[in-house]
């Protein structure tokens, strides 16, 4: 028998995959050393079983008065989502340009309820505020997978295209009918978290179903909360019945006439915001030529790094990092429940029952409701996001864990997964997981409107004193720091060759 | 002269499937490209094609078809560059029946006239090399270039075809296995072989065995 002499030194070595896990994993310990993470309530017990109580007796006496409410919810997203899509799908003929490519990253690095704060300060309550929260992100998200699936998409017509013939008709004839069904689903999706935008667009104010289920909570009222809830649920597990595709032009047409009134556009408002509220304070007041116009906004632009957007990013970082490890650990726990090679369909069923939950329910309701219970610190944002987003990874690495292919005389149970499923699946795991890198970070920065001192809350307090510039300045923080998250993500997952087939998380 | 090729390496990226090849087509030429499968027809038919600026079809071996669009948007594509995008996409959704009739004839030469409205991907391996080639004679032209257009067709539709492509196009050149209707429809053959032109002389004066060679290692 021959022997290799020249074989690698002896003695177990550690694939980059693990590595890096281990890394983010130090990295999440060492930011809980600086996290503040506390229940502040003074008896979270008793609000627990109150709540508890409310979710087994729903009310739903309140559905009778909100029929509007759904209406009016599924129109905002209907029609936000129709014209995100619209605009994502021109943008994304011309993707390839540098500055629509960085106009796009920078548009969907905004979180949807920044721009509602944007929108609502430029146009008031306007039904527009809230079409145009989720149009402008979605436009950005969709262009940019959509621009991927035609660049993906086999285009074998496209070669024998006569001499002459136009983009338009190319474009319709040789390039859309391949992707067609891809673009659908992917749209759709996108609707269903519209759904959810839309939703938790009324927290800060538009009159949709997150507004009636921020009274509910608010005044106790968890009978009528669980019953908002439940409505959601079931509007969301029953879309593919009556989002028919060809009812879709009909809906789109009627939406417009559903959003409700609301309060009249002021083009001097939008003037006024555009051109004066959003200058640097220092710019407004003094002349450009003067000197110390510029020595004063460098100070003003120091201050605000230094005592906001700095305090703010490092919150925000600590927050993420230790949410996507939560995030990951969670989904390892989470995924077996809906496995056919761990559980039986009785139990299977009931875990499809939990993540279904989990992950329709947005993570800003979902910090919302653990703030009741816990008070404000890191806590309820970590759980929150957490379990949204294990929940959504559980779900697509569970279906993905079902088509691993095992022998005969596998072993079972925690040896099953310890051996047989985790090493399959680990590398598909951490795509997903880099892939939500991003979004946790934008979730994060929004639940400092709840209080958490991220990012989010100096945007929400700046813009409560009517600062707007300092806010515009910080969301343009926040969205450069999420830009770079994005392509931390994307080194990553090419440095460890990690491709997600499922696409999109 | 319709095709020129002056002393050219042909192939993709850095590799070379063809050396040094030297080649003149004339309009009104009917050519024959023969060889083993793998010696470059294919390529050299890519190159012709692209280098060409004049109308030429292309039924490519890959028959270039969009699945989800019927035979009837198929063959329709041919005609792409003869109207506006206006009515292209109106006949996208709604074909109109001047374009129906257009089609129809072409498809019943062919016998895909039943086929007419039915989905691309949903045709044998056959029907969609017709559909290809009646793409091919919509769209017309002064030449056409196939890659292997009776490839899987029998042999009295492939005499169908031939005869659709040679009345249609002035110029015709064409990868073709069969050698005994390539000598019988082209008025010259090519032979490739070992990565250049191995034979190249009129159809005319050939026998069948005049071309074993090309087929032997």
């Amino acid at each position: 028998m021959v022997v290799s002499t020249n074989s690698a030194p002896s003695g177990p070595r550690t694939s980059p995959v693990v590595k890096v896990s281990m890394g983010f994993v130090a990295v999440a310990m060492v930011c809980l050393v600086f996290a503040d993470i506390s229940i502040t309530t003074l008896d979270p017990w008793s609000e627990m079983k109150r709540m508890a109580w409310g979710a087994v007796t729903p009310d739903f006496s309140v559905v009778a008065g909100i029929g509007m409410v759904i209406v009016r919810t599924i129109a905002f997203a209907l029609l936000g989502v129709a014209l995100g899509a619209l605009g994502g799908f021109m943008l994304s003929q011309v993707f390839h340009l540098g500055p629509v490519r960085w106009a796009c990253a920078s548009v969907r690095a905004i979180h949807e309820l920044f721009w509602a704060l944007i929108f609502l300060q430029m146009l008031g309550l306007s039904p527009l505020t809230g079409v145009l929260a989720i149009a402008i992100p979605y436009a950005g998200i969709c262009a940019k997978v959509y621009a991927e699936l035609l660049e993906e998409a086999d285009l074998p017509a496209l070669r024998i295209l006569p001499r002459g013939t136009g983009m338009v008709s190319a474009l319709f004839f040789a390039r859309l009918p391949e992707v067609w069904v891809h673009l659908k689903t992917y749209t759709s999706y996108r609707f269903e978290c519209g759904l959810r935008s839309a939703t938790v667009l009324g927290f800060v104010g538009l009159p949709t179903l997150g507004f009636h289920l921020e009274t509910a909570f608010a005044e106790g009222n968890y009978s009528a909360a669980a019953g908002l809830l439940i409505i959601f649920y079931v509007l969301i597990a029953t879309l593919r019945f009556w989002m028919r595709p060809k009812l879709v032009g009909f809906y789109v047409l009627a939406a417009p006439f559903l959003l409700g009134g609301g309060a009249a556009i002021d083009m001097g408002n939008i003037v006024r915001f555009l051109t004066v509220d959003i200058v640097p304070a220092p710019l407004r007041r003094g002349s450009f030529l003067d000197g110390q116009t510029w020595s004063d906004l460098g100070d003003w632009t120091w201050t605000l790094l230094m005592d906001q957007a700095l305090p703010g990013m490092v919150t925000t970082l600590l927050l993420t990092q230790i949410a996507l490890v939560a995030t990951g650990i969670g989904a390892l726990f989470l995924f077996p429940l809906i496995s056919k090679k761990f559980f039986g369909p009785v139990a299977r069923s009931v875990g499809h029952v939990f993540l279904v939950v989990m992950r329709s329910t947005p993570e800003f309701i979902l910090a919302y409701i653990f703030l009741q219970l816990w008070g404000p610190s890191m806590l309820p944002a970590i759980v929150a996001l957490s379990l949204h987003n294990g929940a959504i990874i559980g779900h697509l690495v569970g279906r993905f864990s079902d088509e691993v292919r095992l022998r005969p005389d596998s072993p079972r149970g925690l040896n099953l997964y310890g051996f047989e499923i985790v090493p399959r699946v680990y590398g598909q795991f951490l795509a997903f997981l880099f892939y939500r890198w991003e979004v946790i970070m934008r979730e994060t920065a929004i639940l400092g409107i709840l209080g958490i001192a991220t990012l989010g809350f100096f945007i929400d307090s700046a813009l409560a004193d009517i600062r707007l510039d300092r806010a515009m300045f910080l969301i343009a923080v926040t969205a450069a720091f999420n830009m770079g998250i994005d392509i931390l993500s994307r080194r990553i997952r090419r440095r460890l060759r990690l491709r997600s087939q499922a696409g999109r998380a | 002269m319709a095709f020129q090729l002056n002393n050219e390496d042909l192939g993709y990226g850095g590799d070379a499937v063809l050396r040094g090849i030297s080649l003149t087509v004339s309009a009104g030429e009917r050519v024959a490209l023969v060889g083993e499968s793998g010696a470059g027809k294919s390529t050299l038919l890519s190159v012709l094609q692209n280098r060409y600026d004049g109308n030429s079809a292309l039924i490519p071996q890959d028959p270039g078809l969009v699945r989800n669009l019927s035979v009837f948007h198929n063959v329709y594509m041919g005609s792409l560059h003869r109207h506006s995008a206006a009515y292209n996409l109106l006949n996208l959704v709604w074909p109109r029946p001047a374009e129906v009739e257009r089609i129809r004839p072409i498809l019943e030469r062919l016998g895909l006239a039943d086929k007419l409205f039915e989905r691309a991907g949903q045709l044998s391996g056959g029907q969609q090399q017709r559909t290809a080639i009646c793409r091919a004679l919509l769209q017309g032209g002064d030449a056409v270039l196939g890659d292997e257009p009776v490839s899987a067709t029998d042999n009295h539709q492939s005499r169908i075809i031939l005869d659709a492509l040679t009345e249609t196009f002035e110029t015709v050149i064409l990868a073709m296995h069969d050698v005994d209707l390539a000598l019988e429809y082209s008025t010259r053959i090519i032979g490739i072989k070992d990565g250049g032109i191995a034979l190249d002389a009129a159809a005319g004066g050939l026998k069948r065995a005049d071309l074993d060679f090309l087929y032997r290692d």
